[in-house]
């Protein structure tokens, strides 16, 4: 135990506030990415984080935490997916497709020129990889705030959009404002990936949406589980990412840590093979004619 | 139609209004006119097949019952008023063969409780009442016993059955099911016809049901809807379905054959 929690760990304040953001990042995407997952929208997920690093790499030329970038670019790539969305889907592939590539663009001349300003490289690890053992104390309430609103959201809405996964007639015939509700679903998204682009950055970001989610929806039969135990994936590959991370200090090269968003990616990943290596599939019983069909004469 | 089944239907026109009644209603989509003068109604218990061809229109004509769709031109009254949401809530719905992931994080149960208030906001408390209430919508169907099953790893009919209790269970007074027996082997497809043709005769629900193939229906149907060539014919099975009247719908020759109690559609030499 002594050489996983190394000595002044707990006491650390960055350590802290990582563990602190990490868990209100975690258990937000983990709750919002299982429907993220089961409405087919992974590829807006990625979307906006892409669109989120021309914000975030933005912000910090302006001089803004980049958190605030992140978060603007993403509403606003939300808006913009919710506009191209009433054309023809394949008009819809083709335009968020240049218009990524455009935002890639954009972020790649910004943290350039960022680099010409502070003279460090800093910057371009932070908005692409994650700083969560270097946020600032004062974006930590406007954070942990951000994250709840999105939970809030998502969790009146849990129902609704549950109804408009099954089928989007069925809710519409059941007067659901189908498109509203996703609309405000994408917005909660945008918030999400902005987090964990803050917490692993916006490279990354989807990967902690996405990965708790799938896992636990191999796992977890109803919704409330599902959300649960995504949440609680996320969490672990979080937590244990930091402490690992914090160890790694004193891995080779010695006096250099090993970045956050590596452990916790690569966690989420080995959580998700897992339930490949048993799957604790409950099968439904069968009628009995089809029993008859499967069982030994 | 059975003797049995024009007794209850005088009898039901005697004291109640048209439960549904479409009136002249004309649909165009893109431009093309795809139904027109579509008239008919529904009264309580009736169950009625919508039947027609791929591609005639029927799925066309549920969403605008629906209210999914704007018709170009007619009425839509539920017990003899304009739609409104109030009224919406007296339809029950079965959309066509719906492909759910069989990742799909909802058991049986949680789809049936979506039936019950999956339109409103926040989360539902476990109450005694509420799992009585799914657990009788499923019996209602046979599918009590696949309740905590995930519904995208039930079979074909079993899921059929879920969708059933799902529109079951906020009690309507009037059940739309779009092609509930496509894809289906022959004894779902049968068992599917006999739950709707009890819940029809023992809880009053108004059935009306698409199909491209009356034949499964014919024991059951009160009344056929059958569309063709963008309009509809209506009235008893054996009225509707000669080969004098479908040859007026269609516009060519088409013959009717009746085989061992079978009805066969075919285009006319």
């Amino acid at each position: 135990m002594h050489y996983l929690f190394e000595p002044g760990l707990f006491a650390s304040g960055p350590v802290r506030t990582a563990l602190l953001v990490g868990a209100v990042v975690a258990v937000t995407s983990g709750v919002i990415g299982v429907f993220t997952v089961i409405r087919g929208q992974s590829f807006a997920g990625h979307s906006l984080a892409d669109v989120a690093t021309t914000g975030g790499s933005g912000a910090f030329l302006v001089g803004l935490n980049q958190f605030w970038g992140f978060l603007a670019a993403g509403i606003a790539a939300a808006a913009l997916m919710e506009g191209i969305g009433v054309q023809r889907r394949r008009g819809r592939d083709v335009a968020t497709g240049v218009v990524l590539g455009a935002a890639l663009g954009a972020a790649a001349l910004f943290l350039y020129l960022g680099t010409l300003h502070t003279s460090t490289t800093g910057a371009s690890f932070t908005v692409l990889f994650g700083s969560i053992f270097v946020i600032s104390p004062d974006t930590v309430p406007a954070l942990i705030a951000s994250g709840i609103i999105a939970l809030v959201v998502v969790a009146l809405l849990t129902r609704v959009l549950l109804l408009s996964s099954l089928s989007s007639d069925l809710a519409r015939a059941k007067g659901v404002p189908v498109r509203i509700v996703g609309m405000v679903y994408l917005a909660a998204l945008a918030v999400s990936v902005s987090l964990a682009a803050v917490a692993i950055g916006a490279v990354l970001s989807t990967a902690l949406l996405i990965g708790p989610s799938a896992t636990a929806l191999r796992v977890s039969k109803s919704p409330g589980w599902a959300m649960a135990v995504s949440a609680l994936t996320g969490v672990a590959a979080t937590w244990i990412g930091i402490v690992l991370a914090y160890d790694s200090y004193y891995w080779p090269p010695h006096g250099h840590g090993w970045p956050v968003s590596f452990f916790v990616v690569t966690l989420v990943l080995i959580g998700y093979l897992l339930t490949y290596v048993k799957r604790p599939r409950r099968l439904a019983p069968r009628s009995p004619h089809e029993g008859a069909e499967c069982s030994p004469a | 139609m059975t003797n049995e089944a024009a007794q209850r239907i005088a009898a039901a026109q005697a004291t109640q209004p048209d439960l549904l009644t479409l009136d002249g209603i004309g649909v165009r989509l893109g431009g093309r006119q795809v139904l027109s003068d579509v008239t008919f109604s529904l009264r309580k218990g009736e169950f009625t097949g919508i039947i027609g061809p791929n591609g005639a229109g029927k799925t066309t004509l549920l969403r605008v019952i629906l209210g999914l769709l704007e018709p170009s031109g007619g009425r839509v009254l539920i017990n003899g008023e304009p739609v409104d949401s109030k009224s919406k809530s007296a339809i029950g719905y079965v959309p066509q063969k719906l492909v759910i992931d069989p990742d799909m994080p909802l058991r049986a149960r949680d789809v049936v409780a979506l039936g019950l208030d999956g339109h409103r906001l926040g989360f539902a408390l476990p109450s005694r009442q509420r799992r009585d209430q799914i657990e009788a919508a499923l019996s209602d169907v046979g599918a009590a016993r696949y309740a905590d099953a995930r519904v995208g790893e039930l079979s074909g009919g079993e899921q059929q059955r879920v969708l059933i209790a799902h529109a079951l269970i906020s009690r309507p007074k009037l059940l739309l099911l779009d092609e509930p027996l496509a894809n289906l082997d022959l004894r779902s497809e049968q068992e599917i016809v006999a739950v709707l043709g009890r819940l029809a005769r023992e809880q009053q629900i108004a059935i009306l049901l698409s199909a491209h193939d009356m034949n499964p229906l014919l024991g059951v149907m009160d009344r056929i809807v059958y569309v063709a060539n963008g309009r509809v014919a209506t009235g008893p099975t054996d009225e509707v379905v000669t080969s004098e009247g479908l040859t007026r719908l269609y516009g060519h020759r088409v013959d009717v054959v009746r085989v061992q109690n079978r009805v066969l559609v075919v285009a006319g030499e």
